[in-house]
């Protein structure tokens, strides 16, 4: 797509920024459908039946939602540092769709094809915990800073393991670019990374529970990098309100929803690049090509978000020690033990 | 126990205990939800649910006896005496109407919906229905008045009530006349006698 768009407009700044906008389209588009899904999911999953007026079957309340918002009076606290209070969102939200640029959204469409993908990504979505912070921090409101600082320490204590657990794919798949990844993961379910990905059978049985557990790893880990249900912690109706973003509202306040949703699917979007494939199809060579594979990326992502919802609305909150726990306690042994043992399997 | 096997114990029953959870959660997903549509669609109250009170003042007959059952004293009553040449009919119920009723307030504000108005009616006029959503912007606007009379009838029958009882006091304060004048008569009649002891007097001490 890069190559075609720079033929056609020939000046590459264009290109630049052209390649920017489907990321940004796809971010809008899927937090609307996701706001209706999360409702409905939920609503069901409790026996209720969730929107009903707006539309059919309530389809167009993530619409109204929105529009309540941008109508909604940016109220800016007078004691709040003001500079710091209106970037924040911004900075949030832009770390999390700087990280869609190395997300290979199908066989010819990655935002930026950089060797480094996946550890791009990961350095770059740190840039959300600043963002946090200075949510917390300009709001000076003691009760926003505390739920920005518990959000920071969980996504800081959770990094660790997620990326042990990218690492152990990186080291088998030899290889960071996102794409490339996916190229590697082509020919079938058999070629996925949870199963093995292309090592020689004898070593993939070996391989395969490593993977199912560097998996589990890396998908407890982002959940908790997102900072929803099991682990929202820094989300206290009774003690915090709503975290750092209390005082938020209005157009500010959707943005950091936006970039929680846009998180949401960019850790799901990992996880499915890193073990199930990316956008390679799982039959083989049927259903391969630029559409198809875009396709198969948008689906596997939505599957994981999907199960992201269902644990969220399953599983009761943890209590602050049991997360650290969880995070220094279990996953971060285990990531080490699977990284430890794949790497082993490697050199063998 | 050992803290090995709890350590992994530990991990092993998360795990599982997650899945029970994810199974239940899967299933009730595609349960058929047990909500309503509520103001489209309605529950079915039970038969003799309690909700705003009706009066048919038809068959009122004014006897108050509701206003003094009820223990938020929500009802307020006035009437006024009919003259024997109004007709007022009777009730469903075969009772002959003697009161006017200008005044049949019920502030269903304070009412608590205990019922117990219903209960001492004499000719059923009074009763709950099943009818719950008559929320109201401004206060005022939830007392209830029953009464079907127009001022200007209340004017006529309030005078004719006056002139009624002004006649019947006339006719009192003769009779009263009357009755002292026999009296007095009687008690000339009895002085030329020796007064007679009354029980009192008798009565040992």
């Amino acid at each position: 797509m890069e190559q075609y768009l720079t033929s056609l407009f020939g000046d590459p700044l264009w290109v630049q920024i052209l390649m920017g906008v489907p990321p940004l389209v796809f971010i809008l588009v899927y937090t609307l459908i996701v706001l209706y899904l999360e409702m409905k999911v939920a609503a069901h999953m409790q026996d209720r039946v969730a929107y009903m007026r707006t539309g059919w079957h309530g389809t167009l309340q993530p619409f109204a939602d929105m529009l309540k918002l941008l109508q909604k009076e940016d109220t800016i606290p007078a004691a709040a540092d003001k500079l710091l209070f209106i970037i924040a969102p911004y900075v949030t939200f832009s770390g999390t769709y700087a990280a869609f640029a190395a997300l290979p959204f199908g066989s010819s469409f990655v935002g930026s094809n950089i060797n480094i993908g996946i550890f791009y990504i990961v350095a770059i979505s740190s840039l959300v915990v600043v963002g946090l912070l200075m949510a917390g921090w300009a709001s000076n409101n003691k009760w926003s800073l505390f739920g920005a600082l518990r959000s920071a320490a969980q996504i800081v204590s959770y990094e660790i393991p997620s990326a042990f657990a990218i690492l152990g794919v990186v080291m088998v798949a030899g290889t960071m670019s996102l794409q490339e990844l996916s190229a590697a993961q082509t020919g079938g379910i058999t070629h996925w990374m949870i199963l093995g990905g292309t090592l020689p059978l004898t070593k993939k049985l070996i391989a395969i529970p490593l993977m199912i557990v560097l998996f589990l790893v890396y998908y407890v880990s982002s959940m908790a990098e997102v900072n929803r249900t099991p682990f929202d912690i820094p989300e206290a109706e009774s003690e915090l309100v709503q975290g750092y973003n209390t005082e938020y509202s209005g157009m500010k306040f959707a943005i950091f929803y936006l970039a929680e949703y846009a998180n949401l699917f960019l850790v799901s979007a990992i996880a499915t690049v890193l073990f199930f494939g990316g956008w390679a199809s799982p039959f083989a060579s049927l259903m391969t090509g630029p559409w198809w594979s875009a396709f198969w990326f948008v689906t596997k992502g939505m599957l994981f978000v999907f199960l992201n919802i269902w644990l969220r609305w399953t599983l009761p909150r943890l209590r602050v020690d049991q997360l650290m726990y969880m995070s220094w306690k279990v996953l971060t042994p285990f990531a080490f033990a699977c990284v430890l043992g794949l790497g082993l399997l490697l050199v063998w | 126990m050992n803290p090995v096997v709890e350590y992994f114990g530990d991990i092993y029953r998360g795990i599982k205990t997650a899945t029970i959870g994810m199974r239940i959660t899967f299933k009730h997903l595609f349960t058929r939800a047990v909500t309503i549509q509520y103001p489209t669609v309605k529950m079915k109250l039970p038969e003799r649910a309690r909700n705003r009170l009706y009066v048919n003042m038809d068959d009122c007959i004014g006897c108050d006896q509701c206003a003094m059952a009820c223990p938020v004293d929500c009802i307020d009553i006035e009437t006024i005496k009919s003259t024997p040449e109004d007709n007022l009919g009777t009730t469903s119920t075969g009772q002959k109407k003697r009161l006017h009723v200008p005044l049949f307030d019920i502030d269903i504000a304070k009412c608590c919906y205990c019922g117990l108005c219903v209960y001492p009616c004499p000719t059923e006029c009074i009763k709950m229905t099943d009818v719950y959503e008559f929320s109201e912007f401004d206060r005022h606007n939830l007392i209830y008045s029953f009464s079907t009379m127009t001022p200007a009838e209340i004017e006529t029958a309030t005078t004719k009530a006056k002139k009624m009882e002004e006649e019947v006091a006339a006719k009192k304060v003769t009779a009263a006349a009357a009755t002292k004048a026999a009296a007095e008569a009687k008690a000339a009649a009895q002085a030329t006698q020796p007064p007679q002891p009354t029980e009192q007097q008798q009565k040992p001490e």
